[in-house]
């Protein structure tokens, strides 16, 4: 199972094992195909988020169970500069930098759960959950 | 350093993509087709993606990106085998590809690169 320590994320290396972290996860729970998929890109979406804009940080991934329902839970967590409008970087089609825009609100909707807290200066903290 | 081999087929270049992309290896990718393209003078190139089992922005960027030089060079590109799920995490994710054009398999692109040069070539 996965551990309870946070993953680091220095470099485009620990991108791949992220995924591959998750991935193995997904497969333990038995996710179906495509909701593992989903997560996997939700989770390399965010995981270069955290390199590219938060210069290296953290995936935390944990797992649940509730009601019957295993859940995945990831968080990721940079000291970077944070990002000052979130308005903004939740719209479709908006970048910051050498993207296509699709980050955020996409990762939104591949997963059930989508939470965003960040302040200017002080680092981001994305957490998402996929539900089974 | 890891690289990834780009196979000749008469006037076509077959690219496997089958281990996890990274940004360097994205941009070695994209090095060594232009420069084959240009010393072969191939037509059309077949990206075959079917080991990967997700494609998130970056790699659709690449993909897309690869595709755009090799057009700029005379060569049009097929995006072959593509797995359902990662079609359905695509689209949701909002990364449709526009101007990539596709195929299911690689025999199926073969032919699809095959007419469209032939094509080209009766029009010049």
């Amino acid at each position: 199972m996965p551990s309870r320590e946070p993953v680091p994320l220095r470099n485009e290396h620990d991108i791949v094992a992220a995924r591959q972290l998750v991935r193995t996860v997904a497969q333990q729970l038995q996710f179906s195909l495509v909701d593992m998929t989903k997560l996997v890109t939700a989770a390399s979406e965010l995981a270069r988020n955290v390199l590219v804009h938060g210069g290296g940080g953290t995936m935390l991934c944990e797992t649940e169970h509730a009601s019957g329902r295993d859940c995945i839970r990831l968080t990721f967590e940079d000291s970077g500069p944070g990002i000052p409008d979130i308005g903004l970087a939740m719209k479709d089609g908006w970048t910051s930098g050498s993207g296509l825009g699709m980050g955020l609100p996409g990762t939104k909707r591949l997963v059930n759960e989508f939470q965003l807290d960040t302040q200017p200066g002080r680092g981001t903290k994305v957490t998402i959950a996929r539900w089974k | 350093m890891d690289r990834i081999p780009i196979l000749r087929m008469g006037q076509c270049l077959l690219i496997t993509i089958q281990v996890d992309m990274y940004d360097r290896l994205a941009l070695t990718l994209q090095d060594d087709l232009t420069a084959k393209i240009y010393a072969t003078g191939a037509k059309g190139v077949l990206i075959d993606i079917s080991a990967l089992e997700i494609v998130d922005s970056f790699m659709g960027r690449m993909i897309a990106n690869t595709s755009a030089m090799a057009r700029i060079l005379d060569a049009r590109t097929i995006v072959v085998g593509m797995r359902p799920a990662v079609a359905i995490t695509l689209v949701e994710l909002g990364l449709e590809l526009p101007g990539i054009q596709t195929a299911l398999d690689v025999e199926r692109g073969m032919e699809l690169l095959k007419a469209s040069i032939e094509l080209a070539q009766t029009d010049a």
